[in-house]
């Protein structure tokens, strides 16, 4: 990897900054959403819902930023792989969308038939969702087909393949994990001690996930080593990854919730930091003709757009991260049912 | 069905489903930083429970707004990929600071609006309405600085890159304040404050025919007429504006808009009219000379119409000269209506006359037609060009998808949007028939 810092490279990292704020945000939402059914009691439901009640929609802005972003500096990979991947982002599309609609229908009615009908619509949705975005990075590390006008040329089901899915179910089992650690953070006594006791089972699943999906990649996916093979200080990154998940039992075991969620955080950051590492400075690989591949230079808006965009960038970017924190500290503190919950 | 009319139609109304929404939020966000303002100002328990209810309802369209607002951003890349290769570097600053400086600041700030009454002080409250405001008309500023480009593009330059043609940045501002932007926008947000006030307007007056929420729904009303007329009043000046920069920039639009066919005549408007397109005629109630006269303050100078440009160049004309004439009679209309309101409430009439009261039920749904047609007449008027004069819209699809791929989104997104919409109606209904509940035990005049 012949690394040069240059604006190109920055808005590789501004945009991958924007999907981890994204994964490490919504991805909490979607974790409780992958946990929601395995709660029983209709408060305990409630309270899985309104412990993402305040933030999740400003935790999906993320991703529309990151997608904005994305539109702005690499044209070229936004129009690709969003008209490549119609049949997949549709899906993704409904997912969040019907997603937001449980949560605002589910409370609204006593029936049980009502609430069952949008608790398993909430849960199924979020998977999806979790899961459809595990399988565009699987794609995106994979290589898809590419014409020479990076047009893409596969289909649907070619994008279902089986490494896809494996990253797709690391995705949901990431996702699942942190969840549970986010519930136990924000909810007390029983349901508390509920998911608590859930967390190893899904740091289980994870790892298992994971440790496939590396092998898989050292197997079959040589270009995902390369970077760090010809960079060995930045085996640094997986290493701190491993550590940061190990350190979640034992937070949890002290009864240290909110550094067992910074550990997450940081294992959700770690994990897609490597996966950016690997990429770069390619965008979307094209397989199996790798010439076709969208890099961070052929895909770019001009290097004028770039330095414009990255003035806003800076004078925006220390406003949001402000205001997003200080939003979180208003709601710190455990969730409570009241007459503004859903 | 072909492709592109296909995909046309698809962005058309998923689109038209999006701005039922946006406008309110922008309309709302005043409303709602002038009744917190005056409780915070009066201290008057009455606006501090105006101020509560009508945060759950703009929480409400918010929602809906983000909802079918993201399928606004996956559909440039989705349908329009030709499209976005070819605009992405001047779009690309818009963009950005849209995201960074709008989105985060409205959906993060709304979280306090809705959720934290009671976890900070009334002074941050208001601070956030004001944000949550301020972040709705911010982000119409580079959705319309996007769009006016495409309308009027101006600060590029089109170069030749290894992907093909493109539209590249040379200057920001230029490309910021196209020449269409300025009266653009102020049009935009005028017809935002006329779809808020009228639906402030609409649920009071719905209150006060069910004689319920009396004081509530009269100190409503009386900040939404001010506002309905001074919006009204001020949506015909950026009107009349926005067709004079169309005149110079887009005059085969504004022809269509007209109907007017002769390549260099004096030109009338019609007050309302049927065009053959086939025999380029129009029959319809004419006033002569008035589009030169407001075109060019004569009504003897000639006007360019449609036959100046070749048929392949020419905009759809009955489909715009339509929704053009629906929007400006509705205009019209609001005007009368807001004029009528202000008289009513000065004479006592407006809180009391039924009939009155049943027309400004209905009237919520005027601005948002017009605002609707607004649109409808913009974009259609620029056919065939997506970016007018440098990109055709038959040139500006996705490549690697066709027909059943949008036939597909289509059907999910109409599944999705039916299930929105019975959602927005169904909640919008609980929260009227809930009506505001009164905040303080402090005595007060009306029943609530």
């Amino acid at each position: 990897m012949s690394f040069t810092f240059d604006l190109n490279t920055i808005w590789f990292m501004l945009v991958g900054v924007l999907f981890i704020g994204y994964a490490i945000l919504d991805g909490f939402d979607l974790g409780v959403g992958t946990l929601h059914l395995f709660t029983k009691s209709d408060t305990e439901r409630r309270l899985m819902i309104n412990s993402i009640g305040p933030v999740w929609d400003g935790n999906e802005v993320w991703l529309v930023t990151g997608g904005g972003a994305l539109f702005a500096a690499f044209p070229e990979v936004y129009a690709t792989s969003f008209s490549g991947f119609y049949v997949a982002m549709m899906f993704l599309l409904v997912g969040l969308i019907f997603r937001a609609v449980a949560i605002e229908f589910r409370s609204k009615q006593e029936s049980k038939t009502w609430r069952q009908f949008w608790d398993i619509s909430f849960s199924a949705s979020s998977i999806i969702s979790a899961l459809l975005i595990g399988v565009a990075l699987g794609n995106i590390a994979w290589g898809i087909p590419l014409d020479s006008n990076h047009e893409f040329i596969g289909t649907f089901w070619g994008l279902l393949h089986p490494y896809a899915l494996i990253v797709g179910v690391t995705t949901v089992a990431l996702f699942m994990m942190h969840g549970a650690i986010y519930v136990v953070l924000k909810t007390e006594g029983e349901l508390q001690s509920k998911v608590r006791g859930w967390i190893n089972n899904t740091i289980i699943f994870f790892i298992i996930s994971y440790a496939i999906t590396t092998m898989a990649t050292l197997l079959y996916v040589p270009q995902m080593s390369a970077n760090i093979q010809a960079n060995p200080w930045l085996f640094v990154v997986p290493l701190l990854n491993m550590l940061a998940i190990a350190n979640i039992p034992r937070e949890i075991h002290h009864r240290r919730e909110f550094r067992a969620f910074l550990s997450s955080c940081a294992s959700v950051l770690l994990l897609l930091a490597l996966f950016g590492i690997e990429m770069y400075p390619n965008l979307i690989l094209s397989n199996p003709v790798i010439a076709n591949s969208l890099t961070i230079y052929n895909a770019a808006s001009s290097q004028k757009t770039l330095w414009i965009m990255l003035v806003i960038a800076i004078l925006g970017m220390p406003l949001v991260l402000a205001y997003t924190s200080s939003i979180y500290w208003v709601f710190r503190g455990k969730v409570k049912l009241d007459e503004s919950s859903y | 069905m072909d492709y592109e009319l296909l995909s046309r139609i698809q962005f058309g109304y998923t689109v038209g489903f999006h701005y039922i929404f946006p406008p309110l939020s922008i309309g709302l966000g005043l409303f709602l930083v002038i009744m917190e303002g005056t409780y915070l100002k009066t201290k008057n328990e009455l606006y501090h429970q105006m101020t509560r209810f009508w945060v759950k309802i703009f929480g409400l369209i918010f929602a809906l707004g983000v909802a079918s607002g993201i399928v606004m951003e996956f559909q440039f890349g989705t349908n329009w990929a030709t499209y976005s290769r070819f605009v992405g570097d001047v779009f690309g600053s818009a963009l950005a600071a849209e995201g960074i400086f709008a989105f985060f600041l409205e959906s993060g700030f709304l979280a306090i609006l809705l959720f934290g009454w009671d976890k900070v002080k009334p002074r941050t409250h208001f601070f956030a309405t004001i944000m949550v405001a301020f972040g709705a008309h911010f982000s119409a500023i580079w959705i319309v600085v996007a769009n006016s480009w495409q309308q009027t593009p101006a600060g590029h330059h089109i170069v030749e890159t290894a992907n093909g043609v493109r539209a590249e940045i040379v200057d920001f501002w230029q490309v910021v304040f196209n020449p269409s932007f300025l009266d653009r926008i102020s049009h935009v947000y005028m017809g935002a404050w006329q779809a808020g006030a009228f639906f402030v307007l609409s649920v009071s007056a719905f209150y006060l025919l069910r004689k319920k929420h009396i004081d509530f729904a009269k100190a409503s009303m009386k900040i939404a007429i001010v506002i309905a007329l001074f919006s009204s009043v001020f949506q015909l000046i950026t009107g009349h504006w926005s067709a004079d920069t169309v005149a110079e920039t887009q005059p085969a639009k504004l022809a269509a808009f007209e109907g007017h066919y002769p390549a260099e005549a004096p030109a009338g408007a019609y007050l309302f009219g049927w065009v053959d397109e086939e025999n380029e005629d129009v029959t319809g109630l004419e006033i002569p000379g008035l589009l030169s006269f407001l075109v060019h303050w004569d009504t003897d100078e000639p006007v360019t119409g449609l036959q100046a440009f070749s048929k392949e160049d020419r905009p759809p004309v009955n489909l715009v000269f339509q929704s053009y004439h629906i929007m400006v009679s509705i205009g019209m209309l609001l005007i009368a209506l807001s004029v009528i309101g202000i008289i009513g409430w000065r004479t006592g009439i407006l809180f009391t006359n039924r009939k009155l009261l049943w027309i400004f039920v209905f009237s919520v749904l005027l601005p948002q037609i017009a605002n609707q047609l607004g649109w409808f007449s913009a974009e259609v008027g620029r056919q065939p060009w997506i970016v007018y004069g440098l990109l055709r819209t038959k040139d500006a699809l996705s490549v690697s998808i066709g027909e059943g791929h949008v036939w597909l989104s289509m059907a999910l997104f109409t599944f999705i949007y039916i299930l929105l919409f019975i959602l927005f109606i169904y909640l919008l209904n609980e929260k009227i028939q809930h009506g505001p509940v009164e905040t303080k035990a402090k005595k007060e005049g009306g029943r609530s």
